[in-house]
């Protein structure tokens, strides 16, 4: 039973992956084409709907497949490039702090404790107020908040993999810091650290659709998943599939990461971070 | 005891001044903020004026030192917007933001507990699992469509919740179900995984040779020993849940704190958004040290050291 | 004399592939210290544990006879067990640093079995709980009361677990280890105050030890385990002054006693380890270890008796060990 909610992880992961990489292929119409005699058409199992728009469209008319399939792109990058920049900068500050020790340590920690004070959401909508909404910066902006729980753990077992035995051997037999830290720690706490990747992936990618929903994450008329939500939000009373659609969408796909996650900690045998 | 809570509170003070540094940063990233406040139809002339009139023709060390001994001072400034003074817009908010925070965090405990309980007395069975399961569908649940969705259940199909506003008491119910997802998972997770510690240990081996009945096992020896993590963690859980209340105060169009910010960063109201920043990160800082005190409380072996 | 305690083929299995206990049989009577001695790992606290029905979830206990006095503990309730345990068979550990809850006060968690069986006020049991302290030489035990575990010695932490042990007044008290982990001194002071106690009040003791310096100086009757079984049982003396299964004797062989050990001969040892057994397990086994073992010990073992009340596990006759000594 456990494989088997891993193997589902898994294969919605690479489903979702796979929709993203051949959306332009697969589309049945252009996401961005927009209709207005074809507006607020019910999905085909729906009363009303038709087999040239599956999902049926959004208020403007725009085909509503089409643009979960543009969407899972934006999703994907968000949650893979985010993962890049905050493991980026959490592993190096807490591999830092775990292998060094003593002030440098301190230092690291107070970072992290002043990143925890900060009000995360709150400070993703300023940044990208004022900056003005992009894919990029809202990569960067997040990836620039979410590295705490890298930080965090790679920290706590560095610390432990600091204080065994092979790297008394490389620092004896004279190997320099930088070839320590890079080939002898980073690989020894890699388990651990793929588990937190997957929850922060999933956590961008919910954190991107809550920016997109409050206007202040990828700007329309990109087919954020959040961004549909948030433009079928008026509709949703008479049309419920708007925001039903792609909110299914953004659960399934956030679950499946999770999912994966579970199995991948079962899997590797790392404790779950916290 | 007290060595520790000195440094403790050293360290929160030095956070609160970094989040000071940071908020008033923060809003000054955009390079000229006169050009934000003015508007798109600007005339050179009118943002000169707002530049002077607001004081952000002076060098930013001098602006940053006289926003932060006002600060210290309780005067957080002038919302542009409001013509107001800041400090007064967030007390009057504050409330329904941390009345609906604490219901957020009554409804994740009074779910999160008895579920992590159950999963670990029944550990490694198919309830234990249903219940893993059921957590990682909060995870995954994106708290601004479950808010639609409840709407749509709840307010219009059921209509036994009003759907927007905090008129009556039952105006909290919904955002608060919402809020208390968040929480739900890593609170059920951490007493789950207390309890299994305390159920395995020597301590409730005794309390079983000395004959009390499971019900005392469980919930006197075993889940006190397991609450001490789950308390600390929950006023964390809290802190999260203030500053994540934007989301949800924006879309039950509740007048907290949140939806204050939001409203702000929207229209450029910026002395609003570092003011609010800075308040929230205080409370957080607060909630972190009540955290610890709480946990002394609770466990006489820190208590006594 | 009806006995206090009678187990009769008692066996307790892990899954299917661990039997720790496998058909024990012993009988206590009022007054009686009889130790339950082995390796770590013999079968001997789960024997204890089966008894007081402490075993976890994943254990399957079953029992020819399982009496305690006129209860048939095979068949009675979860229910009904607790109502005894606390009461009339009480328990201590071996680990008095974790055995007691960090969360309440020593006072708390003593008359918390005394209210729980006593039905009594919380003032009365605390006034009880002082003045078992004091029995087992607590001084200042109102202070003690209100302290919390931490704040105590691991010999004040077992004092403390033996008279929380006492509160009821049980008949039968088992003793698993219960000075293991404590200071040599320390354990010298609990042994005399557990025979103290057990004189005073006619407590029938069963004391689970891997120290034959405590079997020596405590015990009336002795039940040597091996791998789950009893390999020999007898009363103290015969068992110290004729040791008949092979084991029996190589565990005596490990205890230096002064002036008979030479300097130059090294101590006595039994080579290989305790195996694990599965429930199917046919023969002797301790075969693999012991030198005197044959073909045949790989079939049926018999428990022969040397003596009316001493008995062993072995096919080696009762006279062996003279052929050996010559």
């Amino acid at each position: 039973m456990k494989h088997a909610a891993t193997s589902l992880g898994a294969l919605i992961v690479f489903a979702v992956l796979l929709a993203a990489v051949v959306a332009p292929l697969v589309a049945p119409h252009d996401p961005f084409v927009q209709d207005l005699n074809q507006r607020l058409v019910p999905p085909e199992w729906m009363d009303g709907g038709s087999a040239v728009h599956p999902f049926g469209t959004d208020q403007l008319g725009r085909d509503y497949l089409s643009r979960l399939l543009y969407g899972a792109r934006i999703s994907m990058m968000i949650g893979i490039f985010t993962v890049v920049t905050s493991g980026l900068i959490g592993i190096t500050l807490g591999v830092f702090g775990g292998y060094f020790g003593g002030k440098i340590d301190e230092v690291v920690m107070f970072i992290i404790t002043c990143r925890l004070s900060i009000p995360l959401i709150l400070v993703a909508l300023t940044v990208v107020a004022l900056i003005g909404s992009s894919l990029l910066v809202v990569i960067l902006t997040l990836g620039l908040l979410l590295w705490e729980r890298f930080a965090v753990v790679s920290r706590t077992t560095t610390m432990q993999v600091r204080n065994l035995d092979y790297i008394a051997a490389a620092q004896a037999a004279g190997a320099s810091r930088r070839h320590i830290l890079l080939r002898e720690v980073l690989p020894n706490i890699l388990t651990p650290l793929v588990v937190v990747a997957t929850l922060e992936m999933a956590l961008a990618i919910l954190l991107e659709a809550a920016l997109s929903f409050l206007g202040l994450g990828v700007p329309p008329p990109l087919p954020s998943w959040g961004l549909m939500i948030a433009e079928g939000k008026d509709y949703m009373f008479f049309s419920p599939w708007v925001i039903m659609i792609p909110g299914i969408a953004l659960f399934v796909l956030v679950l499946g990461i999770n999912l994966l996650g579970d199995g991948l900690r079962d899997l590797l045998g790392a404790a779950r971070p916290t | 005891m007290l060595r520790f809570l000195l440094r403790r509170a050293v360290l929160a003070l030095l956070v609160c001044l970094t989040v000071l540094v940071i908020s008033f940063a923060l809003t000054r990233l955009s390079g000229d903020l006169a050009i934000s406040i003015a508007g798109p139809n600007a005339t050179e002339q009118d943002i000169a004026t707002v530049r002077k009139n607001y004081g952000l023709d002076r060098p930013l060390p001098t602006q940053f030192v006289d926003w932060a001994v006002h600060a210290a001072e309780g005067d957080l400034g002038r919302s542009y917007l409001y013509h107001a003074p800041v400090a007064g817009l967030i007390k009057e908010r504050m409330p329904i933001t941390l009345t609906l925070g604490l219901t957020g965090l009554v409804i994740a405990l009074v779910v999160a507990i008895p579920l992590g309980v159950i999963a670990a007395m029944r550990e490694g069975s198919l309830l234990d699992r249903a219940i893993g399961l059921l957590a990682l569908f909060g995870q995954a649940m994106p708290s601004f469509w479950l808010s639609l969705v409840l709407i749509i259940w709840l307010g219009l199909n059921l209509q036994l919740l009003p759907i927007s506003g905090v008129d009556t008491w039952q105006g909290y119910i919904m955002p608060g179900i919402v809020l208390a997802f968040s929480a739900i998972p890593a609170l059920m997770r951490l007493t789950r995984a207390g309890m299994i510690d305390a159920l395995s240990s020597d301590y409730i081996r005794t309390a079983r040779a000395k004959g009390l009945s499971s019900t005392k096992i469980v919930l006197k020896h075993a889940l006190r020993n397991a609450a001490m993590p789950v308390v600390s963690v929950a006023a964390v859980q809290l802190g999260f849940m203030l500053g994540g209340s934007i989301v949800i105060e924006a879309v039950f169009a509740l007048h907290g704190v949140g939806y204050l910010a939001w409203e702000s960063i929207s229209k450029n109201d910026f002395p609003v958004v570092q003011a609010v920043v800075l308040i929230l990160a205080i409370i957080y800082i607060g909630l972190t040290l009540l955290a610890d005190a709480m946990n002394a409380v609770l466990d006489p072996r820190l208590r006594a050291a | 004399m009806s006995p206090v305690l009678e187990a009769g083929n008692l066996r307790v299995t892990f899954g299917t592939s661990v039997a720790a206990v496998r058909g024990v049989s012993l009988t206590m009577n009022r007054g009686e210290t009889h130790c339950l001695v082995g390796e770590s790992g013999c079968g001997k606290s789960v024997t204890a544990l089966a008894i007081m029905g402490l075993l976890s979830r994943t254990a399957h206990r079953s029992a020819d006879i399982l009496r305690f006095h006129d209860y048939d503990l095979t068949r009675l309730s979860e229910r009904g067990m607790a109502r005894l345990r606390g009461d009339r068979i009480a328990m201590i550990f071996q680990e008095p640093m974790t055995s007691l809850n960090p969360a309440y006060t020593v006072g708390s968690q003593m008359a918390e079995v005394f209210q729980r069986h006593r039905r009594v006020s919380r003032a009365t049991a605390l006034d009880r709980a002082a003045e078992l302290l004091q029995r087992v030489g607590i001084t200042a035990p109102g202070l003690r009361l209100k302290q919390y575990p931490h704040q105590l010695s691991g010999g004040l932490r077992q004092r403390v677990m033996i008279s929380m042990a006492l509160m009821c007044e049980p008949e039968l008290l088992i003793a698993d280890e219960p000075t293991t982990a404590l200071d040599v001194t320390v354990q010298a002071q609990i042994l005399r105050l557990l025979q103290n106690l057990q004189r005073e009040l006619g407590l029938s003791l069963l004391l689970i030890t891997h120290d034959l310096g405590i079997v020596a100086r405590m015990a009336d009757r002795v039940s040597v385990m091996y791998a789950g079984e009893i390999v020999e049982s007898a009363p103290a003396g015969a068992l110290f002054a004729a040791p008949t299964h092979p084991y029996t004797r190589g565990l005596l062989r490990c205890i230096p006693v002064p002036r008979q050990v030479r300097r130059d001969e090294p101590l006595g040892s039994i080579p290989g380890v305790v195996p694990r057994i599965a429930p199917d397990f046919v023969g002797c086994s301790f075969r693999d270890r012991c030198a005197q073992a044959m073909p045949d010990c790989a079939r049926h073992v018999p428990r022969q008796r040397a003596t009316i009340d001493h008995d062993y596990l072995c096919r080696l006759p009762t006279d062996w060990t003279r052929a050996e000594a010559a």
